[in-house]
């Protein structure tokens, strides 16, 4: 019997769309490994078994009565728990939300995953309030790395990590505010989305930092982010900011190959403060894309300095109130940075923001004469999960602060990224960023895409 | 031109907590103290970085518009 666990989405859809499989067989098949390695794993928070049954039985009625079926039909997702569904209290990874009523409507990009024919199974683990790059939760345990249970998935989507990775979820949609996709698709060996700023909608999702918000999906592979970006993509008149298509379906050209493309790779600040996996990732993928040109980003590690200050103050904001009431009911290790954070002066979040502006002139200006830039994910492979430091160019840093230096100044300024998994000869896998212009997902889910036929980058689903 | 004083985190901390009426028992104030110390060593990066006065900063707000 196939392992339908084990196979990317667009294989799933396939073989239900045949006739090969029905959808309600593999929501079973996943909701059975959900019941047994998420108490290990602390993936889902919540699973939502009967309405995922039940569309899983309306799509098999629907290829019954001979029905053209929608591109994602019977696929599995899951979303970190800062999505609304309908009849869920929306945790945001927090305490003290879980108090709220339950949500009367789903999500944007929920409705549109179902829309597309995908089955929800439920909501994800992630760290409180999206204030996270290790996938830590006080409230309801630590995301584990199915790859190796000892080390953490990264944060703050580290349920979404955690449950594409052992195949209890073919995607799983999760946010990204400096790096919260990217960071886990890096230490759990997967690919992940993180759309142009405003290009997907973020309409009951709850917010962190409004400037910086983006939200979009993680799979098993590249063709599996462009099947479901193309689904949920479109303007929202619930969200201000996602006014209209930014670009390119991605699907039509996914296929079309590197031949076109002018691909380098950033150098300065993304060639330091690394351990050799990192950058011996970006040489694989550089050199299987012929990307000979290194270019620099001007400022890096300033726009870092400034996205992550940003960060502090607008967290902080958000929370002002909660933290004056309930401050032992916070994660500790998120607490101290939002108090930190409400005590920064104002200047400088404008300051902040200008330079952000700057700083955005200067980069898109690289892509007259580039398409993609490939950076590394992360620093480092998955670090222990109780590991508070680790050593980056012979200097001892936190983990929780650094493990975002790299996607910290591409978010910044909201471009498209698809971070790919590869794979060292021995150890955990780490990430490659493939940098686009705004609105250009269609162009690093090629390379993305050609990457994973060429063998380059992979994603397989941890052993149990 | 004078250096800025050099910064204190611990008495920052206390006269902020006081002032906004942020809740800073013992049990959080180190770990909240090392997180300022890492904002204020951030911070000059941008901070001191040149730009022009008429530097538009990211957001855009738009007034919007009413159908006639």
């Amino acid at each position: 019997m196939t392992a339908w666990t084990h196979e990317p989405a667009h294989a799933i859809a396939a073989a239900v769309r045949s006739g090969q499989v029905s959808a309600r067989q593999v929501a079973l098949q996943h909701l059975a490994l959900i019941a047994g390695r998420n108490d290990e794993l602390r993936a889902f928070t919540d699973v939502t078994r009967d309405r995922a049954l039940a569309a899983a039985d309306a799509i098999d009625a629907r290829r019954a009565r001979g029905e053209a079926l929608p591109p994602l039909a019977g696929v599995p997702f899951a979303v970190k728990n800062l999505f609304d569904i309908t009849g869920l209290t929306t945790r945001a990874g927090s305490k003290i939300n879980r108090e709220n009523a339950p949500s009367a409507r789903d999500a944007t990009l929920v409705a549109r995953m179902e829309a597309a024919g995908a089955i929800l199974l439920g909501g994800l683990n992630m760290g409180e309030y999206a204030y996270d790059f290790t996938g830590r939760n006080a409230h309801d345990g630590h995301s584990r790395n199915p790859h190796d249970v000892a080390r953490m998935t990264g944060g703050s989507s580290g349920g979404c990590g955690g449950a594409t990775a052992a195949g209890l979820a073919a995607i799983a949609l999760g946010s990204d505010t400096n790096g919260s996709i990217r960071v886990p698709a890096s230490l759990c060996g997967l690919f992940g989305l993180k759309p142009t700023y405003g290009a997907l909608s973020r309409a009951g999702a709850f917010p962190f930092v409004a400037s910086l918000d983006h939200v979009g999906p993680l799979a098993r592979s590249a063709m599996d982010l462009a099947l479901a970006y193309d689904a949920m993509r479109g303007p929202d008149p619930r969200d201000p900011l996602c006014v209209g298509d930014m670009g390119p379906a991605t699907l039509p050209t996914l296929q079309a190959g590197i031949g076109d493309l002018r691909i380098a790779r950033a150098g300065g600040y993304f060639g330091r403060t690394g351990a050799p996996e990192a950058f011996a990732a970006v040489d694989a993928v550089a050199t299987a894309l012929g990307a000979a040109e290194t270019i620099e980003l001007p400022e890096a590690h300033r726009a870092r300095a400034a996205g992550f200050i940003i960060t502090m103050i607008e967290g902080a904001a958000l929370h002002r109130e909660r933290l004056r009431e309930r401050a032992h009911d916070f994660d500790p290790e998120v607490r101290d940075r939002l108090i930190a954070g409400a005590m920064l002066p104002g200047q400088w979040y404008v300051a902040a923001q200008k330079f952000r502006r700057w700083y955005q002139a200067q980069v898109l200006r690289l892509f007259e004469s580039t398409d993609l830039i490939l950076a590394p994910a992360t620093p480092a492979t998955a670090p222990l999960v109780d590991q508070r430091t680790f050593v980056l160019d012979g200097r001892e840093l936190p983990v929780r602060a650094n493990l975002g230096i790299f996607t910290q100044p591409i978010s910044f300024i909201g471009l498209p990224v698809v971070s790919v998994p590869v794979w060292p000869r021995r150890g955990m896998p780490i990430g490659v960023q493939i940098i686009a212009a705004p609105g250009r997902e269609d162009l690093a889910l090629r390379a993305a895409h050609w990457l994973e036929r060429q063998g380059v980058v992979r994603s397989p689903v941890a052993a149990a | 031109m004078t250096d800025a004083p050099e910064f204190d985190p611990k008495s920052y901390a206390q006269v902020m907590a006081a002032a906004l009426g942020l809740p800073l028992p013992a049990a959080f104030a180190p770990a909240v103290e090392a997180n300022l110390a890492i904002a204020f060593a951030l911070a000059p990066l941008f901070l001191e970085f040149p730009l022009p006065d008429d530097q538009e900063p990211a957001p855009v707000f738009t007034a919007g518009s009413v159908d006639p």
